[in-house]
């Protein structure tokens, strides 16, 4: 978000160029209302972001809920030594990041894609009645979801009545574990790849028609010119959202696993988020947990920072500006 | 009405049939589990028995499953936690969201980085599920229903979309006002808010959808199950496939009352999770398409 770049030219009663910036007093009296509106949210904000992110220090306790922070006594590292030997824990990372990886490969193309076929349409009407249907299971609950596939796949579902109307073995899709990470990634399809179409559709509003026009006089094919001037006109934004995603790598979402965890079994479907809660929630381990989390987070600010520095190596903005 | 550029080819009479069945593919592949669903609700017994299950034909109707649902109960209760908690935090969120970010939208007020930057700060770290289970112990909200509203109440992604928003108004506008004597409160309510029902439609939508849809604070902080909001319920019956019916049976029997199927009600349950999504959303659909949100992300 290239909020924080330069700001754009200040009006006179909040420009500080030239005759350098008003004493605070004066400004006090001349924002005091932006500052009232502003503080509710940022007390908010602070309570439930900023403290529990300081909260995070229980990690290095053995912290109980009696003794509090103040009092309860300092181990140093041993929760993350305990972490890295739990073979559960390497179970959840393994699973996430296999998720994350398969996701990248058969998730992350098919919103381009979709963008680039609904661009195709060419009557605006149609476009729009079939925008309006993809974009809308974004909107529904994972509950919802789950309980949707699993009316359809599942073990009473639509595939099976069928099958088993038509004289064969019914398949449990849903409890299957060799077959989990392909449906969590069609249930992520089926819920956002037609949303994550929407700032494709932007990018792809936004190439100069000249160029296609152009290439087209120079005998271009159409697939030449998706290929030469559509999916370059498309670059930022993919090197955008492959940064979010990586920097989001050991996020796959939480409720679609841990709706489906005790279905299809935790060797399949522990991910580092639904192990934190198992293990820790579910048996008081505060401060374990908080490791687990602290680890998480710490591993997802470094992929972050380390795919924007990539993406300025390329040339591209990122998601902050180089300072 | 096409529009073709005079430099495009025509389509192959093949790449078109091809892009006409994929699309609808899609199509289908998104209202057709919808129709299923919808269709079983307002089943008889009797159909679904005949079906075998799902209802894809129609047979016989009637709304039987719906009765029972709202006839007092679970969910009739279910539905009352999850609407309070969408109207009032919808209403606190959307409140606190715009008034934030026309407080932060005129650089080089007091400020204005310093707190900009807490917001922005959130995209690159979340607390994590312990610290944050353990504030809100701590702030005696368990089992309340503020946990569900209080810790999500602002998005800083929102914020940042309402205030480049706001920032997109032109200066002149706002400067005109100002110089009337306007106070910041006033211009806020009589200026901006009025340009800006598009995105206010918007960001409401996304709070709405969120508290409406919210499930795992629900898990996490409401242990009573008298509190239980509908996504819960939903996951009870539905996912879990508790029944719902069986110790009312006696009652109902008694009263000399069809006893809708049991199929038909968790799908009933699914469509009361659904249809206020799918009433409020043809009024917002309009503007996704206007850039409102996309302008933001892009930065």
């Amino acid at each position: 978000m290239a909020v924080l770049r330069k700001s754009p030219p200040a009006d006179a009663l909040t420009s500080s160029a030239g005759t350098g910036r008003p004493p605070l007093p004066a400004r006090l009296r001349r924002d005091w209302q932006l500052l009232a509106m502003t503080i509710p949210a940022v007390g908010l904000l602070v309570v439930f972001h900023y403290v529990p992110t300081l909260g995070n220090v229980i990690a290095f306790q053995d912290y109980s809920p009696y003794d509090g922070i103040t009092g309860s006594p300092w181990v140093g590292l041993y929760n993350f030594q305990w972490l890295l030997s739990d073979p559960e824990f390497w179970t959840a990372l393994r699973n996430t990041v296999t998720i994350t990886a398969f996701q990248l490969v058969f998730y992350f193309p098919i919103p381009i894609m979709l963008a680039i076929l609904l661009d195709s349409v060419l009557s605006r009407r149609l476009r729009l009645f079939i925008q309006g249907i993809v974009y809308m299971p974004h909107f529904f609950s994972w509950v919802l979801v789950v309980a949707l596939f699993q009316q359809i796949l599942g073990g009473a579902g639509l595939l099976a009545q069928t099958l088993r109307q038509a004289g064969h073995e019914p398949w449990n899709v849903m409890t299957d574990p060799d077959a989990f990470i392909v449906l969590v990634t069609a249930q992520s399809v089926w819920k956002d790849a037609g949303w994550g179409t929407i700032i494709f559709l932007a990018a792809l509003a936004a190439i100069n028609t000249n160029l296609y026009e152009a290439a087209a006089v120079d005998g271009a094919s159409r697939w030449r010119r998706l290929w030469h001037i559509t999916l370059p006109g498309l670059r930022p934004v993919i090197l955008l959202l492959l940064i979010l995603r990586l920097g989001d790598a050991l996020n796959v979402g939480f409720e679609q696993f841990f709706l489906q965890r005790d279905a299809v079994g935790a060797e399949a479907a522990e991910v580092l988020d639904t192990f934190v809660y198992w293990r820790t929630l579910m048996t008081g381990a505060w401060s374990y947990g908080a490791a687990a989390g602290l680890f998480k987070g710490l591993v997802g600010l470094i992929l972050i920072v380390v795919a924007n520095k990539v993406a300025h190596r390329f040339g591209e903005q990122g998601i902050y500006k180089r300072s | 009405m096409s529009t073709r550029p005079v430099w495009q080819e025509r389509p192959t009479v093949f790449g078109l049939t091809l892009k006409t069945v994929v699309l609808t593919l899609i199509v289908l592949a998104m209202v057709y589990p919808l129709y299923v669903v919808v269709l079983t609700s307002l089943s008889t017994a009797a159909t679904v028995t005949e079906a075998g299950g799902l209802v894809t034909l129609p047979g016989e109707l009637s709304l039987d499953a719906y009765r029972e649902l709202f006839g007092g109960g679970v969910v009739t209760r279910a539905v009352l936690v999850s609407t309070g908690v969408t109207v009032v935090g919808t209403a606190l969120s959307l409140g606190l969201t715009i008034f934030a970010a026309y407080g932060l939208s005129r650089p080089g007020s007091v400020l204005h980085r310093p707190l900009l930057f807490l917001f922005l700060l959130t995209f690159l770290f979340t607390p994590g599920m312990i610290p944050s289970y353990l504030i809100v112990r701590e702030l005696g909200l368990i089992d309340s229903y503020w946990s569900l509203i209080l810790p999500t109440a602002v998005s800083a992604f929102n914020l940042v979309v309402m205030r480049a928003f706001f920032m997109s108004i032109p200066g002149e506008v706002l400067d005109s006002a100002r110089i009337d004597g306007a106070s910041d409160f006033r211009i806020l309510w009589r200026i901006v808010l009025p340009m800006s029902k598009g995105v206010t439609a918007v960001i409401g939508l996304f709070y709405a959808v969120g508290y409406w849809n919210a499930f795992f604070n629900a898990v996490l902080y409401i242990n009573d199950n008298s509190k239980w909001p509908l996504q819960l319920i939903l996951r009870q019956y539905v996912q879990q496939g508790m029944n719902l019916v069986p110790n009312q049976r006696a009652v109902d029997t008694a009263a000399g009352y069809a006893l809708p199927p049991n199929l038909a009600i968790k799908m009933a349950i699914i469509v009361v999770a659904l249809v206020p999504v799918l009433l409020i959303y043809p009024f917002v659909q309009r503007h996704f398409t206007k850039g409102v949100i996309i302008g933001a992300v892009k930065g």
